[in-house]
């Protein structure tokens, strides 16, 4: 599905991306941990193509193909789904408009018409619901005036409505509450499949007891220092992430 | 060189229209009205021509005036499908339609003259108390000092037109005044006017539109309104500038707002040659409110130049005031906002907006609030924005597949989508919409997202509240 060779990056002509790999194959969980300013959102960034993200090194193959040639909205086409740590708010552009140009462009990327707008309306309510929002969430401007829990209750709403084939999720549980992050492990696990893949950057186990990974790395300095299974998480929990900086170093 | 050159052309520019004025007053069909023709035009030849070093004129350039400009327009009563250039479908409007300057009855609405209540008349066929009513009024609200073209007007005043509501009648139906201009054979002007007298507790709604058929215009439109609100009556006013590119307009709004009165107005333009526009609303009374929202959108190299003042003379009056503008390609605009707080003007709550956004490197926007406050009990705010494009905001879109093309739109149209969506005859917003959204591109395929009704439909409601 996935595959990252040896990716360096800047941000700024700072480099923050050291030579990073990661490999995931269909249906898989990556949990990515890790202290702060360690590169975890520019590798999301890198992923999704932003600008000012400058790739000075390595490859990176989605689904086959060369995803560092790729546009941003070709990436997302294509079925690359970021859910931001911080997602912007939008005013002026309607949830609705938003939502219905994003289903469109992935439709008429593989060849299917663009959706019927009342077929639309119906599949927009029901995973707002799913996820927890209230139905005026999508009549709003993109992100307008939502709390923190709701713009990634928001999030979660897109990636089940645009069904990618890989969703990085960057934080989406920070700052949540326990009754939202139950909402939002719940949305993840509806969409997990043979064919769908996930990269579940987190700082806190607490997501991992339910979204359960298949694999923990973490990330620091720009490179993954240490992978294991999800048992990983608990012992990161407890003695933090010195030891293996330290020992990485 | 041709500087002096130009100066030349515009000291004929002058003398052509002070020559056209004593034309008027010979011939007039309102010799009635001979006095304030003559305080007009007086007023008129005392004012300097503008140059650069004019304050009120400093970024507009006026060089696309010429002194063969002061022809009559040739009258044109057949225009191929009128309509379609000023329909509203479901508006349910009393349309007044003027073509070059002169009244078509034809596209009219016959019950013009039956709606009880309201009287629409042109100043010719005035009666008696009318005339009084116009006497009154007329070239008062408007202070001709601040523009020498409102005083240009003045003096070129012939036939105009009047609406007058009854006290405490609430006309339902939108009076649509539409000017349609057509390419002349020669350079001509046209000189219109317009007053509104509500009575007190009266209301009405009125959009004052301005179209043209698709040929290049060779016209100067020279236009003023002067609305008189009384006590405790409303006017809903919308004053659409939607004329081709190579339209020069000196337009003037005069609103004088009387005890509890109230303004609401929904100002458009999109650019022109020269498409100036002076708004000035002076509260008179006590507990009057003015709101006005405006959005400019020039683009090739067409300019727009609001210049709005709003005179608090009286204690607990509010205004709320928010202009946006999008400039494009090598356009221009100006907007300048004045807020004047008078000294016995105590408790007033006064606020001014505006935001612009440049969507190339070569548009230019120059905008000035300002406040000037002389009573100490006031709470006032004003501020004024320049951006580009928000690039996080881009990414956002493009991250969900959306092309940037298709996200640069949106994201355009976002910005005046509030303005839009507040106003509230909501077959208005329907035709403006998609109008409006062709200013961005004329690819259908990069606004259906943001012209889908269904979506829309869904999201008006809330959308004005936010
Ligand atoms: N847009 C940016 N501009 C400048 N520096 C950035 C930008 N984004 C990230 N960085 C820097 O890159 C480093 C990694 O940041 P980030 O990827 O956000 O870390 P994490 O998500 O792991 O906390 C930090 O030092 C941060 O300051
Ligand atoms: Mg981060």
């Amino acid at each position: 599905m996935l595959t990252i060779k040896n990716l360096h990056a800047n941000v700024e002509d700072k480099n923050i991306l050291k030579g990073l790999n990661l490999d995931v194959k269909p249906g898989e969980i990556h949990a990515i941990m890790g202290p702060n300013g360690a590169g975890k959102s520019t590798l999301g960034n890198v992923l999704s193509g932003r600008e000012g993200y400058e790739v000075t090194g390595g490859d990176v193959t989605f689904d086959g193909k060369n995803l560092l040639e790729m546009e941003t909205e070709e990436r997302a086409r294509e079925g690359l789904f970021l859910a931001f740590q911080y997602p912007v708010e939008i005013p002026g552009v309607s949830n609705l408009e938003f939502l219905k140009a994003s289903v469109d462009a992935a439709r008429e990327h593989r060849g299917e018409e663009p959706m019927d707008s009342v077929a639309f309306l119906k599949l927009a309510r029901e995973k707002c619901k799913a996820v927890n929002l209230d139905q005026n969430f999508l009549k709003r401007g993109v992100n307008e005036g939502f709390s923190g829990g709701e713009k990634k209750r928001n999030e979660i709403m897109q990636m089940m409505m645009l069904e990618p084939k890989l969703c990085i999720l960057d934080e989406t549980d920070s700052g949540l509450d326990i009754d939202a992050l139950q909402v939002v492990a719940e949305g993840v696990n509806s969409q997990r499949d043979p064919n769908r893949s996930f990269i579940v950057v987190t700082h806190y186990q607490r997501l991992l007891d339910y979204i359960v990974p298949d694999y923990v790395h973490v990330l620091a300095d720009g490179k993954i220092v240490k992978s294991g299974g999800k048992e990983l998480a608990l012992e990161l929990e407890e003695k933090g992430y010195g030891w293996i900086e330290n020992g990485a170093a | 060189m041709s500087n002096v050159a130009k100066a030349v052309e515009l000291h004929e520019f002058s003398e052509q229209a002070v020559s056209l004025a004593s034309n008027t007053q010979q011939n007039s069909k309102t010799p009635w009205l001979a006095d304030v023709r003559e305080k007009g035009l007086a007023t008129f030849k005392r004012m300097p021509f503008p140059t650069r070093k004019t304050e009120a004129w400093k970024y507009t350039s006026l060089r696309a005036l010429s002194a063969e400009n002061f022809h009559r327009p040739a009258q044109q009563f057949s225009i191929a499908n009128a309509e379609a250039l000023f329909e509203v479908e479901g508006l349910e409007a009393l349309r007044v339609v003027f073509v070059n300057g002169e009244f078509n009855a034809e596209l009219s609405s016959p019950e013009l003259l039956s709606t009880s209540g309201l009287n629409i008349i042109q100043f010719a066929d005035a009666n008696e108390s009318q005339q009084k009513t116009i006497k009154t009024h007329l070239a008062n609200v408007s202070e001709t000092e601040r523009n020498l073209f409102t005083a240009l007007n003045a003096g070129l005043i012939d036939n105009g037109l009047l609406i007058t509501v009854d006290k405490k009648v609430r006309i339902e139906r939108p009076v649509q005044l539409v000017h349609i201009s057509s390419q002349q054979p020669e350079n001509a002007s046209v000189f219109a006017r317009c007053l509104v007298v509500l009575e007190q507790q009266a209301e009405l709604t009125l959009i004052e539109q301005f179209v043209s058929t698709h040929e290049t215009l060779n016209t100067i439109f020279n236009q003023t309104s002067e609305f008189i609100i009384g006590d405790a009556a409303k006017l809903n006013h919308y004053r659409l500038h939607l004329e081709d590119e190579s339209s020069i307009h000196l337009g003037g709004v005069y609103v004088d707002l009387n005890r509890d009165s109230q303004f609401e107005s929904y100002q458009l333009a999109l650019g022109g040659k020269v498409k100036r526009l002076d708004v000035l609303v002076n509260h008179n009374q006590p507990g009057s409110h003015c709101e006005m929202k405006g959005v400019y959108l020039p683009k090739h190299e067409q300019q727009v130049d609001f210049h709005t003042y709003i005179e608090h003379k009286a204690a607990h009056c509010t205004t709320d005031e928010v202009y946006r503008g999008i400039m494009a390609d090598k356009s221009k605009a100006v907007f300048n906002g004045r807020i004047h707080i008078h000294p016995d003007a105590q408790k007033t709550l006064a606020e001014l907006s505006n935001k612009n956004l440049l969507l190339s490197n070569q548009a230019e926007i120059n905008t000035k609030p300002e406040l000037e406050i002389y009573a100490d009990d006031v709470r006032c705010a004003h501020g004024a924005t320049v951006a580009q494009l928000d690039a996080k905001a881009r990414f956002y879109l493009q991250s969900r597949g959306i092309s940037r093309q298709e996200a640069e739109i949106m994201l355009s149209f976002g910005f005046i989508n509030e303005l839009l969506d507040a106003m509230p005859l909501v077959a208005l917003r329907d035709k403006l919409r998609p109008l409006l959204a062709q200013q961005f591109t004329s690819n259908a395929a990069l606004t259906r997202h943001l012209l889908d009704k269904a979506l829309a439909g869904e999201g008006q409601a809330q959308g004005v509240e936010a």
